[in-house]
């Protein structure tokens, strides 16, 4: 989706506000958000990508004005009511007002340190071959979908070279929106920064977008 | 209209108060119907507070500074190599890492949201996270550089990586000077955050004095 979250190019943000000594976390309520939003995790019925799909759906005001965790907490109460682990009123009240949705094994302590190591790798094996080979050029499509894509803006219907081959790699496009995985071929793509913005460009400077195959064409 | 016009009377800092109660709200309803155990979420808490953070990657770095063997796996394969000092898991699936060289500097962004990797480098920080940062890393990586303090000579390529998938990307700094016969441990205090997100370099011994002089 054309979103506020889509951000590579855009003006007017103003400087890097860096924090010289900067804690994990700057609140109570920062360290719940990010503790509930991972231990929610294992029982959640919904991918990694319809939740960041979840998140660039905040409407674009309030998208561009909360922080970071206040973000993953819009995001999370909305896939929460969405797939009925909770209702609007439980969620306005604070208190459980029905059953609980039936869910697997809800994350335990003791298995914090293998859950967090644990690997949830976005590789499938495939008997097919790459459509693209390494140093090849390519041109991305100009398309413009109103679901969860990782094709940016500021690099469609551009020019690049194929500079590595990840493997095929889960399609978070679909994946986002209940229609399974369909993995893909997946590939860092090099773009010139003369080729992206034009050539005001001091230096030697390439930009290196992770693209699937079905975002390019041969060119 | 008369939220808004409320809202004009509170000042400054009137969301955050706001957002703790709802937070608060939030959490002891997910404990109440059984989905979260409150044990496991502080274990969550102190585990990416104390556990991960940005001195694994700089364990990572320091290896590959003085071991050739491991520079070259680290290369080929950076989630093995990663893992094999201890540091796997979620977000470090797929690690790539780049190598800066006197030629070329590279640099990390995620654009769309906030892909960073985790085993290495713990929780991002704010700046990474935010809009600024976000939208000029990939247009204009020099004067983002500059603001860093890093004045890249237009000889030197600059490579910006866009972590659009689930590749994750760590920077892996060039070796200070002078850093002959130092310790693993000793180099590993020349390695930080910023430089293995790629807006910074590692430390020169110089500044690594300098920081621990009160």
């Amino acid at each position: 989706m054309n979103g506020v979250h889509d951000m590579g190019g855009m003006h007017g943000f103003g400087p890097i506000g860096v924090e010289p000594v900067e804690p994990v976390f700057h609140a109570d309520w920062e360290r719940s958000v990010y503790a509930v939003s991972s231990a929610i995790g294992p029982i959640s019925d919904w991918t990694l990508d319809a939740d960041r799909h979840s998140t660039e759906s905040i409407p674009g005001p309030q998208y561009l004005n909360a922080s970071y965790y206040e973000k993953w907490f819009i995001s999370l109460c909305n896939m929460l009511v969405e797939r009925g682990y909770v209702s609007a009123q439980e969620l306005a009240s604070g208190t459980s007002l029905g059953p609980a949705k039936k869910v697997g094994d809800v994350l335990k302590a003791e298995d914090v340190a293998d859950y967090v190591s644990a690997s949830g790798r976005s590789s499938r094996s495939t008997d097919t071959k790459p459509g693209f080979e390494i140093g090849q050029e390519i041109r991305t499509r100009n398309i413009n979908p109103s679901g969860h894509t990782r094709l940016p803006r500021y690099a469609r219907g551009h020019k690049g070279i194929i500079e590595r081959i990840h493997g095929v790699h889960v399609f978070p496009d679909t994946n986002a929106h209940g229609q399974g995985e369909q993995p893909q071929w997946l590939y860092a793509v090099r773009f010139s920064a003369k080729e992206l913005w034009g050539s005001n460009q001091p230096g030697r400077t390439d930009v290196f977008i992770d693209l699937w195959e079905s975002y390019l064409e041969a060119a | 209209m008369s939220k808004s016009h409320d809202h004009h009377h509170h000042g400054e800092g009137s969301e955050l108060p706001d957002i703790a109660l709802r937070v608060k709200s939030l959490e002891s309803l997910l404990i109440e119907k059984g989905y979260v155990d409150p044990e496991a979420l502080d274990v969550l808490i102190e585990t990416y507070e104390t556990k991960v953070g940005p001195r694994n990657g700089a364990a990572v770095v320091a290896r590959s500074w003085l071991d050739e063997e491991f520079r070259k796996q680290l290369i080929e394969d950076a989630s093995a190599a990663a893992g094999s000092l201890g540091f796997t898991g979620r977000q470090g699936e797929h690690l790539v890492a780049l190598e800066n060289t006197p030629d070329t500097h590279n640099m990390v962004v995620c654009t769309l949201c906030s892909c960073y990797p985790w085993p290495v480098l713990g929780l991002p920080p704010v700046w990474y996270k935010s809009a600024p940062y976000r939208s000029r890393a990939v247009a204009d990586p020099r004067g983002v550089l500059e603001e860093f303090g890093v004045n890249m000579p237009d000889e030197t390529a600059v490579r910006v990586w866009d972590s659009t998938a689930e590749i994750r990307y760590m920077v892996i700094p060039m070796r200070p000077e002078g850093t002959q016969d130092w310790s693993e441990e000793d180099l590993a205090q020349l390695v930080t955050r910023d430089s293995m997100i790629g807006t910074g370099l590692a430390l020169t011994p110089d500044q690594l004095e300098a920081a621990k002089t009160p």
